[in-house]
């Protein structure tokens, strides 16, 4: 057990290192894109006297390295700033106008919305792809075998707005039992929200379902040729008791680290399946702050991706560690 | 009854009253139900101040529903009150009286006068104000309040157009002394009011109980502004049934809307124009010739069936449009002539011509496109056009009024004045060809003061000949706005074009069947 925090000890700080490093990478790709916050809200009324207003009161007129090291000064104690959008709105408008302005205010109700899909869709595709991994294996090389693996393969070789408008096209649009629009917002009772995630929550699961499946058949077959597999077929038993019993439980390392991957993806991958199903998550808060160059809402999405990404594959190692007896008990 | 002209209201505004009556009630109008909008042009920066309002969503939102202005221009283009009752101008249109509307309360109570006009006014000209609508209310050099109903303009030059440029969507009344607590919440005196706002995302507006415009405007009892900036899942909403009408339709899949009997695609020619500005103080554009042969070597028809797909129509170098009152419809039309185009070059004394010109699809959608098919039409003129492909990041502020020749877009503006001296009279901040014409300047000073509309359609008349000959904007087409609603909604039968969506006033102004 010592190992095992130890562990986590280890790979937490190496994950604030890795978060430090994005940090910066985001920062100086956000600066080196053209054009900045004032110039891209003003459009064509970008006059060179209302670009010089906006850039002072938000402090653009600070060099890059000064920006950079006010902000990680304050994001190292918990304030992540304020939305540029907000602050310049705020700027002319008085501060005290009752508007969430800061990122961290900007940025939960979406996270929490990208979290609910997150959670539908691994509820839905984590079951599903173990379940088809498993009969896959099962009946490997059957007509049955063949067929999942074209369809989950086919699906996750499209790219995921196609796959969403083919969605749409049948369930939507040809036999309309589904919302194409997935516009959730508060107080809506979470009946009605789970109807609206649906689609969304379907596209992701046909991008996600190949991998894990995949991974689910190629692990148990892996050990249906072991020993110890041959000794309890000749006990007797049936082929689907020796693959849950038996071979499941030693297959499932290499299964929760693909399911942790695809469980980061839906956290940080679902930009274009928001956008096109206008899921309002943090997916498109990104991309609408990527184009006005609102670089503090930026930094703090790229962060939590960065983020879940790390956790995610922590949380993976560490179950992967305590499945395995020895790993558990290392001599 | 007599037809009231639309300048004849403007100099002595009959007014409210009058219309209504002579008014338009082709199909009778039903209260109820909840209108699903689902619009392009939203922002996570959107807020209820009107003056940073500059796409469709807070236009619709802010000016269409939420707010009044002091006038408004109605579907059929005729100027009327809105928050002002009636208007009188002074022989030289510098003073101007206008009589406001008693009795009308904001949405939180506070009653309307003459002081939340003035304090709405002054809002656009503070020290450091962002105002897109600075340079219209700049011109006012003295606002004074005769009595709580009743409010006195004093201009610093005669503006004839003035009662026209209060209908703008940034100059929205807000309550005098709450200012910063109405954009919070978005109070104003419009016919809706807010329930909940979430920048880019949601509006939810429900309608006042009772209001001025009852029995003219506003039949449906809550709207749902919902934000879809990705084209195909806007459409897709309205197909499927979610919205019940759709800004901006993708000119791609307007065919296959057309086909589908739930829906109607409503489409107006406005002044929304696409140019290509050169630079007349540099060579080789200060060569009037020069120019003239470039407005011969473009292929207008070829840009508007292939760029706009055939929703827009051929313009003729001159910013005004159809939805402007003095267009100058019978203007000889500069027409596509790669012989008569080269023939100029070679008067200008130059041995063939080449030329930058930069373009991206932030000038317009499809501007590179349009660069490309301009320079093969002008190759047969002998004319070599270099597209230089720029990044749509900070066209606006790198290429657009810096790069010699480049590809932008006006959305055009209600009143001929305005869009001149908005990009054409010399030296100001947009003036995007760095034109100077004496007598385009002279007669730009003239009509703005003049209160005869015939005298005004000579003297705009000659100016948009002066821009069509001899200015330095190419401006092929306009586009059309092309919105499209189920067949659930109606209307009076006539849609507004001075904007999308019946001129943003889709809310007040449609209804379910």
């Amino acid at each position: 057990m010592q190992s095992v925090i130890s562990i986590i000890l280890q790979r937490l700080a190496l994950g604030l290192l890795t978060l430090f490093v994005v940090s910066v990478v985001i920062f100086t790709a956000v600066n080196m894109l053209p054009g900045d916050f004032a110039q891209a809200i003003l459009g064509q009324g970008a006059t060179p006297e209302a670009v010089e207003a906006i850039r002072k009161d938000l402090g653009l007129d600070q060099p890059p390295i000064t920006r950079y090291f006010q902000w990680l000064g304050n994001a190292i104690q918990g304030d992540l700033g304020n939305s540029f959008a907000q602050a310049n709105f705020a700027s002319f408008a008085g501060a005290d106008t009752g508007v969430s302005t800061t990122v961290a205010q900007q940025i939960a109700p979406r996270f929490a919305n990208t979290m609910f899909l997150a959670a539908v869709t691994a509820c839905i595709a984590v079951p599903f792809s173990i379940t088809l991994g498993i009969l896959a294996a099962l009946y490997r090389n059957s007509v049955f075998d063949r067929a999942t693996n074209v369809t989950t393969l086919t699906s996750i070789s499209s790219p995921e707005f196609f796959l969403a408008y083919v969605l749409i096209l049948f369930l939507a649009v040809l036999n309309p039992m589904l919302p194409s629009l997935s516009n959730i917002f508060d107080g809506m009772s979470f009946g009605e929200r789970l109807e609206k995630t649906l689609l969304p929550a379907l596209t992701l699961t046909l991008v996600v379902t190949a991998h894990m499946m995949r991974m689910t058949r190629a692990a148990i077959i892996n050990l249906l040729a072991s020993p110890y597999i041959e000794m309890a077929r000749l006990k007797g038993m049936s082929p689907m008791r020796v693959i849950v019993k038996h071979a499941l439980p030693n297959a499932l390392a290499p299964i929760i680290n693909v399911i942790a991957l695809n469980l980061a993806y839906l956290i940080t991958g679902v930009v274009v399946v928001e956008v096109v199903f206008v899921y309002p998550g943090i997916g498109q808060l990104f991309v609408d702050s990527v184009k006005i160059r609102d670089i503090p809402v930026v930094q703090a999405c790229c962060l939590i991706f960065a983020a879940a990404y790390i956790l995610l594959n922590l949380l993976a190692d560490i179950l992967s560690i305590l499945s395995n007896p020895r790993l558990r008990h290392p001599k | 009854m007599t037809r009231i002209s639309r300048r004849g209201l403007l100099k002595t505004g009959a007014a409210a009253g009058v219309l209504a009556a002579s008014g338009l009630p082709v199909r009778a109008q039903q209260r109820g139900g909840t209108l699903r909008l689902g619009l392009a042009g939203a922002n996570t920066s959107d807020s209820w101040d009107s003056r940073t309002h500059s796409d469709s969503f807070m236009i619709m939102a802010g000016h269409g529903a939420v707010f009044d202005c002091l006038t408004q221009v109605a579907a059929n283009g005729e100027l009327v009150g809105e928050l002002a009752e009636s208007w009188e101008a002074s022989a030289d249109a510098v003073t101007w009286t206008f009589k406001l509307r008693q009795g009308v309360t904001f949405h939180n109570g506070k009653a309307f006068g003459a002081d939340d006009v003035l304090s709405s006014l002054q809002m656009h000209t503070a020290e450091g104000a962002k105002s897109a609508a600075k340079p219209i209310v700049d011109n006012i050099s003295e606002m004074t309040k005769v009595n709580d109903h009743e409010v006195t303009f004093t201009l610093k030059a005669g503006n004839a157009d003035f009662p026209f440029l209060l209908s703008d969507y940034h100059l929205c009344i807000f309550p005098a002394g709450q200012t910063e607590e109405a954009i919070a919440q978005g109070i104003g005196t419009g016919m809706y009011k807010v329930e909940s706002f979430d920048p880019g995302v949601r509006i939810l507006l429900s309608r006042v109980d009772s209001h001025y415009k009852d029995g003219e405007y506003g039949w449906f009892d809550s709207v749902e502004m919902i934000a879809i900036n990705d084209s195909s899942a806007r459409m897709n909403a309205l197909m499927t049934g979610q919205v019940d009408a759709v800004n901006r339709v993708d000119f791609k899949t307007e065919p296959l809307m057309r086909a589908n009997p739930m829906i109607n695609i409503f489409e107006v020619t406005g002044n929304q124009h696409f140019t290509f500005p050169m630079l007349t103080n540099l060579d080789p554009f200060s060569n009037l010739k020069v120019r003239q042969a470039l407005k011969h070597a473009i292929n207008r028809q070829e840009l508007v069936d292939k760029i706009l797909l055939g929703h827009g129509a051929v313009a003729n170098d001159h910013p005004i449009g159809p939805a402007n009152q003095y267009y100058a419809a019978d203007l000889e039309q500069n027409s596509y002539d790669p012989d008569k185009a080269a023939s100029l070059i070679k008067e200008a004394g130059l041995d063939g011509l080449s030329v930058d010109l930069s373009a991206a699809n932030a000038a317009f959608p499809g501007a590179v496109d349009a660069a490309q098919l301009y320079q093969a039409s002008a190759k047969a003129a002998g004319i070599n056009i270099n597209v230089v492909q720029e990044p749509d990041d900070g066209y606006w502020s790198n290429v657009w009024l810096k790069k010699p020749w480049c590809a932008c877009y006006w959305s055009g503006r209600a009143t001929e004045d305005w869009m001149f001296s908005t990009a054409y009279e010399s030296g100001v901040p947009w003036n995007d060809t760095n034109w100077e014409n004496a007598r385009f300047q002279e007669l730009l000073l003239t009509a703005r003061a003049e209160l005869d509309s015939d005298k005004r359609r000579e003297q705009y008349g000659e100016m948009q000949m002066l821009l069509s000959k001899e200015g330095g904007t190419v401006i092929p087409m306009y586009a059309n706005f092309v919105d499209a609603h189920s067949n659930k909604l109606t209307n009076s039968g006539t849609v507004g074009n001075v904007f999308q969506m019946d001129s943003s006033r889709f809310i007040e102004r449609w209804w379910f069947a």
